[in-house]
């Protein structure tokens, strides 16, 4: 085990967090005051954290490279965040969530973790619902639900398909509250260049303005990163076009060990590649999935009539439609968990079913919810012997009710009427499970540094489970990092303030002051977008949905090449005096090319296939993933030494001691 | 298909700005109007020039932070989409695209299309919460049974973006659609009725000290709105602000 120590506190499960909770230091409320909290990044895990530690006293600072606190992605989040309340009466509980996450996460998470975050979960929604988020509601007036993969409950709360947005406009409006009362001291269009440690611990972070260029020194008694995660890795995905890896790469190059960066998930229902033009892809819910039937031709010579416009897939009748997820897991159908249903996805497309031009899309169908949900309508609204018109149109009402945003979406974006035509989907980059190593307090490898959410790497295993992002953000935001940084800063009550003159500082600015330079001084052959695409494809055809050892080694190699031509040759316009969006990028880019190089390691180092980490060498005949747990059920955590290739492998073992471990079936 | 456009360059928020024309071949249907920007973007740096800057981030109609004047009109000539989701199919060959920041007082330019919206991170500071703490310790989720009606209309309030096109749009640069659309998620919710008067006299005050213009009833708001955020709310406001008078 060496240096990874998780402290994971005794006794059984379901009594660790309290007895944790009982039995850590507190700081009082005076003395609150004198000790500065920097939080780096404002999504659902940081503006929570940065919401309560303020409100707890702290003297909290956040950046955000945004222009507004609100705008950070967990805004995008559509279908919802999971909770045990149990509203439905239909078998839920903590341990039920509990054990679905680790099952969904295929075994690779840590049980004290997983379990603490389906206890809180509860209180989110309470929390939520007493700041005015407006979740969706029944007629009775209590809260609605609906399910997600891989569950079989329905433990979903949703606000139509913005409850990414719903839930971060409260966490934004509860540090505005903050912001307020001047207890956050609130930096846009600030991106955190590098993590400052002094004797050991983090001290503060160097930032740079956005808007003027400057370099600022902020100094703190402990850092939060929140920064989300590593997905535009692959150029192509759901991010945000400013997503990136910068803060937790800064932190991973100071001492922070790296986790499992090759867990990727790639989420099955995405809007489809239209062109080389495409600058990032669009989601559409998991919740969809609740509705929505998926499907190919069966005959090959339909797809490729479809394909080539000859043909169109409402024409197809029933028995000519392979309605692949229900026909391979009978038990979850179109609800198996995002893995399961991306790789089957993949698996007709490259036999040749894929139904857009490209070959690589298959249709999600709501004709048959449309019908159901029309049927229902008329009975209800007392009409009776309904006709098909009548029932379709009830039918487009309710989905449109439920999904509206999301078709709308499709529509504008795509161009046809997914009322009238099924839409086209096939998996695309969407979240990364893998981040910086926490342990039970949430603390990374450096004293004081903490991470947050999606940069850290705990709570999903090898997979997430749909709705448990939003549940993990707020769950580390308002309710475990609160607690265990408080242990943390119980011993700086007499440190006072950090000062920003001493030589820790100044040998920070001074790097990230050079790092600037260099990329400035590139020769100027391509642009940054040239380099991040490239990167991009080497990611997606060689650690991708399916990996195997030739590849992920020629990837290493590949991405090794263009981090020296991008070091060499990038061009980058302007200058770094004032607003320069090509050197933000830059600056991104440079930092992914070193973690692609890392994760295609990871990768290879895996020999084993576990949720998002599909090895071609270890399938079963049927070609479902195969697990070794004898020599792989560990926690890769990766120690920084300069190059990529020189990083030094550690292992978390994982223990566990109240789930058995079992071949992940949705059969 | 080929394309004039003529784009708003500024170096920062102390120079002076001018329009400059630039021609673009061989954009396509499928493109959206910021892709179509990029590819403007990769030739300018290609020949050496810099780049046109202006704010992007999800990509997907639910960040706001996208924004431009296009043709004059705040996100562009389709109705109920961000400037991001605009696709190129909505113009034509040869046609010609005028391409502005949103021109507002309390919406300074930053560089070319780029603008200072933190007026309106200001007016949510000044009353845009509930004020519970985040300790969880609140009662029971369903203990507060709410009509489904009104939580639908919180709802339908709640989903602006804050982008600022309701500004970019009114001939009096006036905030209140975004103003009334807080406001009124609030309003509509029992949650929200035990601060209700603090909270529209507080933003309304700040909304005013911002510099925003006054509501003269035109409605342009609504429509450009890419939410779809309603008039209606705007009225609510009013109810709710000359209510509070009186109580206070």
């Amino acid at each position: 085990m060496g240096i990874l120590d998780s402290k994971i506190p005794a006794g059984p499960l379901a009594d660790k967090w309290t007895n944790h909770k009982n039995h850590i230091n507190l700081v009082n409320p005076a003395n609150k005051r004198n000790i500065d909290v920097i939080v780096v990044g404002t999504g659902l895990a940081g503006g929570a954290a940065a919401a309560t530690l303020a409100e707890l006293g702290y003297n909290v600072k956040t950046f955000c490279y945004q222009d507004s606190p609100r705008r950070a992605h967990s805004i995008a989040a559509q279908g919802g965040i999971n909770a045990a309340k149990n509203y439905q009466g239909d078998g839920d509980s903590n341990y039920r969530l509990f054990y679905d996450t680790v099952k969904g996460g295929d075994y690779r998470s840590r049980e004290a973790n997983v379990y603490r975050l389906a206890e809180v979960s509860a209180n989110i929604i309470d929390q939520c619902v007493a700041q005015g988020v407006p979740f969706a509601r029944e007629y009775g007036g209590l809260l609605d639900n609906r399910s997600f993969g891989g569950v079989l409950v329905s433990r979903t709360f949703y606000a139509k398909g913005q409850t990414g947005q719903q839930l971060l406009l409260g966490a934004y409006a509860a540090m505005n509250r903050q912001i307020n009362r001047g207890k956050i001291k609130s930096y846009t269009r600030h991106e955190m260049m590098d993590l400052v440690k002094v004797d050991g611990k983090a001290r503060g972070i160097i930032a740079r303005n956005l808007v003027t260029g400057e370099i600022e020194r902020h100094s703190g008694h402990a850092v939060v990163l929140a920064t989300g995660g590593y997905g535009n890795v692959f150029f192509l995905s759901t991010n945000a076009m400013g997503s990136n890896v910068m803060a937790a790469w800064r932190a991973h190059r100071k001492g922070a060990f790296f986790a499992n960066p090759c867990y990727t998930q790639i989420h099955p229902t995405c809007i489809p590649v239209s062109g080389d033009h495409q600058s990032k892809l669009t989601l559409m819910s998991e919740s969809l999935r609740n509705d929505g039937r998926i499907w190919v031709p069966k005959r090959k010579e339909d797809a490729i009539a479809i394909r080539e416009g000859k043909l169109k897939p409402n024409q197809l009748k029933e028995e000519d439609r392979d309605y692949y997820l229900e026909r391979r897991y009978p038990a979850f159908g179109n609800l198996v968990p995002r893995d399961v249903a991306s790789r089957a996805a993949k698996e007709r497309c490259d036999a040749g079913f894929g139904v857009n031009k490209t070959g690589e899309a298959v249709y999600l169908d709501f004709a048959a919810a449309i019908e159901r949900y029309g049927k229902e309508k008329a009975l209800t609204t007392g009409i009776h012997n309904a006709d098909k018109n009548v029932i379709t149109k009830l039918g487009k009402e309710v989905v449109e009710a439920k999904y509206g945003n999301l078709f709308q979406m499709y529509e504008k974006i795509v161009d046809e009427n997914p009322y009238e035509t099924p839409m086209m989907i096939y998996p695309a980059v969407h979240y990364t499970m893998g981040g910086l190593w926490v342990d039970y307090n949430l603390q990374t490898t450096i004293e004081g540094c903490y991470a947050a959410g999606e940069a850290n790497f705990s709570d999903h295993g090898a997979n997430r489970l749909g709705a448990s992002a939003l549940m993990q953000g707020l769950a580390d935001g308002y309710f475990v990092l609160p607690y265990t940084i408080g242990d943390y800063l119980s011993n700086d009550i007499r440190t006072g303030t950090i000062p920003t003159d001493s030589p820790e500082f100044d040998a920070a600015e001074k790097d990230v002051t050079d790092r600037l330079n260099k990329l400035m001084g590139g020769k100027g052959l391509h642009s940054v977008d040239y380099y991040h695409k490239k990167l991009g494809k080497i990611m997606w055809n060689k650690c991708g949905m399916s990996r195997n050892a030739k590849e992920l080694q020629e990837a290493i190699e590949e991405i090794s090449a263009l981090r020296a031509d991008f070091w060499e040759n990038v061009k980058i316009p302007g200058s770094s005096n004032g607003m320069n969006q090509e050197l933000e990028k830059a600056g991104r880019v440079a930092d992914f090319l070193e973690l692609g190089e890392l994760f295609a390691k990871d990768a290879l180092t895996r020999n084993e296939s576990c949720g998002g980490h599909f090895r071609e060498e270890y399938q079963t005949e049927e070609g479902e993933a195969l697990r070794d747990d004898e020599n792989f059920k560990f926690a890769s955590a990766w120690e920084y030494k300069g190059e990529p290739k020189d990083a030094v492998l550690h292992k978390e073992e994982l223990v566990y001691e109240n789930i058995e471990l079992k071949t992940r079936s949705y059969k | 298909m080929k394309l004039t456009l003529k784009i708003w360059r500024q170096k920062d928020a102390s120079s002076k700005g001018k329009m400059v024309d630039y021609s673009l071949n061989g954009v396509e249907g499928d493109m959206s109007f910021l892709e179509m920007l990029d590819v403007l973007n990769e030739e300018l740096i290609n020949k050496g020039e810099e780049p046109v800057e202006f704010d992007h981030d999800c990509r997907e109609g639910i960040c706001g932070t996208c924004s431009l004047q296009i043709n004059g009109e705040p996100h562009g000539p389709d109705r109920l989409v961000t400037t991001c989701q605009l696709h190129m199919r909505k113009f034509k060959d040869g046609d010609t695209i005028v391409i502005e920041p949103f021109r507002a007082k309390a919406f300074p330019v930053i560089k070319d299309l780029i603008v200072d919206r933190s007026s309106f991170d200001r007016i949510q500071q000044a009353g845009g919460y509930i004020s519970v703490n985040t300790s969880g310790n609140t009662v029971d989720a369903n203990a507060i049974p709410i009509n489904k009606h009104a939580a639908d209309e919180a709802m339908d309030a709640a989903t602006c973006i804050g982008c600022g096109a309701c500004v970019a749009a009114c001939k009096n640069a006036s905030a209140m659609l975004f103003t009334s659309a807080k406001v009124s998620q609030f309003a509509l919710l029992p949650q929200g009725q035990v601060e209700a008067t603090e909270r529209v006299q507080n933003m309304v005050r700040q909304m005013d000290l911002e510099g925003f213009g006054n509501c003269t009833n035109t409605g342009a708001c609504e429509i450009e709105c890419p939410k779809g955020i309603s008039l209606e709310n705007i009225a609510r406001l009013n109810r709710e602000y000359y209510s509070s008078s009186l109580k206070g």
